[in-house]
């Protein structure tokens, strides 16, 4: 690892100012599970580090009452969860089991509980890993995040925050510090599969998270009022798959409408070849997984 | 360049200057001289050198030990408690749970950490919460077999 300056700042303000002070030549180390290996590999090489360790504030799983889109359940809106929560946190948060079984089960699904003690959930997500398990499920349920810099703050939407294999939108002196999460739709029913042919810690061959909403249509039939479908580890981010969705919405359920809309992922995956599967293999694992995800979310609709 | 820190280790403090990019495993070992923890894998998948950071379990190879000023660290050098083995350390005598023995502080503070969580897990939980720990001799049944007996009342096996 390259020699480098590091600043224990105890609040955001303080944080925000190093990160003014020192700009490209900084990076921001919250649990620092993911940038100690960088560093280790000499993939980054900054000369002041900013651990965020000690910084007060960020830390608790709320119920928020923010407006979300959609009528929410049990009259919560979402989840406000501070970005420096560990992934632990919200593995074991009964507050999030209750309120977000998904976030809660994705989570689970983050590598193991020596790392998810030491990961935060802004960490994670800022570290734009395509391979990580929350950014589908944080998708198909429409979150979004808070960065906070020295001018104010911006809402950005998950999906709109990963921008490339391991990019994401962060502009120069944010810090992302809360991830807002909806409550799914009342009727709704959500699944995430991960695929793991491997071992149970290992990143998926391919996830889907899908998030069903039904309505009555008519004659009395029931229809897919809203569906929200996004996959992981198939592409450069995590990836939104919309096409899908529109096939589905206002339509009934069916088998043939459910086969005929996965189908469609597999023109918008654009998975890597690597030792969890070829990349036609995981193309064809997207269409089968993104099926069983939109058929189990059915099943799961109370 | 180096920071000044404070750590707890087995609940003794110690002043030390390190440099930034010492990373916690290291600065037990070769700092503190307490080589118990390993470093397996050195990116967080093995478990060989999990220890207790503030009480709760981690990979020390993970953690750069400057930024963890005022910190407690438990390794498997403070579990035996006046001249007298852990539970789990005296189970892994008693059941063979381990053969190299490189693993074995980490599936060790891995177990405690566990049984500090839930006194009483089922096999299952067991199996699910030791996943992280790699064993390349493979001698899981004996391991899952320590755990099994390190629990409870039935503790007999620290006769």
């Amino acid at each position: 690892m390259i020699d480098f300056q590091l600043h224990c700042p105890n609040t955001l303000e303080e944080a925000l100012g190093l990160l003014g002070t020192y700009g490209d030549d900084a990076r921001v180390m919250a649990g620092g599970t993911a940038l100690v290996i960088q560093m280790k590999q000499r993939l980054a090489q900054p000369e002041h580090v900013i651990s965020l360790r000690g910084v007060a504030g960020f830390n608790l799983i709320e119920e928020s009452t923010e407006e979300s889109t959609g009528e929410s359940s049990n009259g919560v809106k979402g989840l406000k969860i501070g970005a420096f929560c560990s992934q632990e946190q919200v593995a074991t948060s009964s507050t999030v089991r209750e309120k977000l079984p998904l976030v809660w089960q994705a989570y689970r699904q983050v590598a193991t509980p020596r790392i998810r003690n030491i990961a935060t959930v802004g960490g994670g997500l800022v570290h734009g890993d395509p391979s990580q398990d929350p950014p589908p499920t944080l998708i198909a349920l429409g979150a979004s995040v808070t960065l906070t810099s020295a001018g104010g703050q911006r809402v950005v939407p998950v999906e709109d925050f990963l921008i490339d294999y391991y990019e994401t939108d962060v502009r120069p002196g944010e810090i992302l510090t809360d991830v807002f999460i909806p409550a799914a739709p009342v009727g709704s029913g959500a699944a995430y599969l991960k695929f793991l042919p491997r071992t149970a810690d290992d990143y998926a061959t391919v996830a889907v998270a899908a998030v069903v909403t039904l309505e009555e249509g008519p004659g009395g039939v029931n229809v897919c009022q809203d569906i929200r479908i996004a996959l992981g580890a198939v592409g450069i981010t995590a990836i939104h798959a919309t096409q899908a969705e529109d096939m589905l919405r206002g339509q009934p359920l069916t088998e043939e409408n459910i086969r005929a809309a996965a189908a469609t992922v597999k023109d918008v995956v654009d998975p890597l070849d690597d030792y969890r599967g070829s990349a036609n293999y995981k193309r064809e694992m997207s269409e089968v997984f993104t099926r069983r995800a939109i058929q189990q979310a059915l099943e799961n609709v109370h | 360049m180096d920071q000044s820190i404070t750590l707890k280790v087995n609940g003794t403090s110690h002043e030390l200057e390190v440099p930034t990019r010492r990373l916690l495993v290291d600065c037990l070992r070769y700092d503190l001289g307490l080589t118990g923890t390993k470093e397996g894998c050195s990116v967080g998948v093995c478990g060989a050198c999990t220890v207790l950071v503030d009480g709760k379990m981690a990979a020390s190879c993970l953690i750069l030990a400057a930024t963890l000023d005022g910190a407690e660290i438990t390794t498997i050098e403070g579990l035996a408690q006046d001249g007298r083995l852990h539970p789990v350390q005296q189970a892994f005598i008693d059941y063979g749970g381990f053969q190299c023995g490189i693993c074995t502080p980490g599936q060790i503070m891995a177990a405690k950490s566990l049984l500090d969580l839930n006194p009483s897990p089922s096999e299952q939980e067991i199996r699910e919460w030791m996943m992280g720990n790699l064993c390349r001799c493979t001698g899981y049944y004996k391991i899952l077999e320590s755990i099994v007996n390190a629990i409870g009342p039935t503790q007999e096996a620290s006769k």
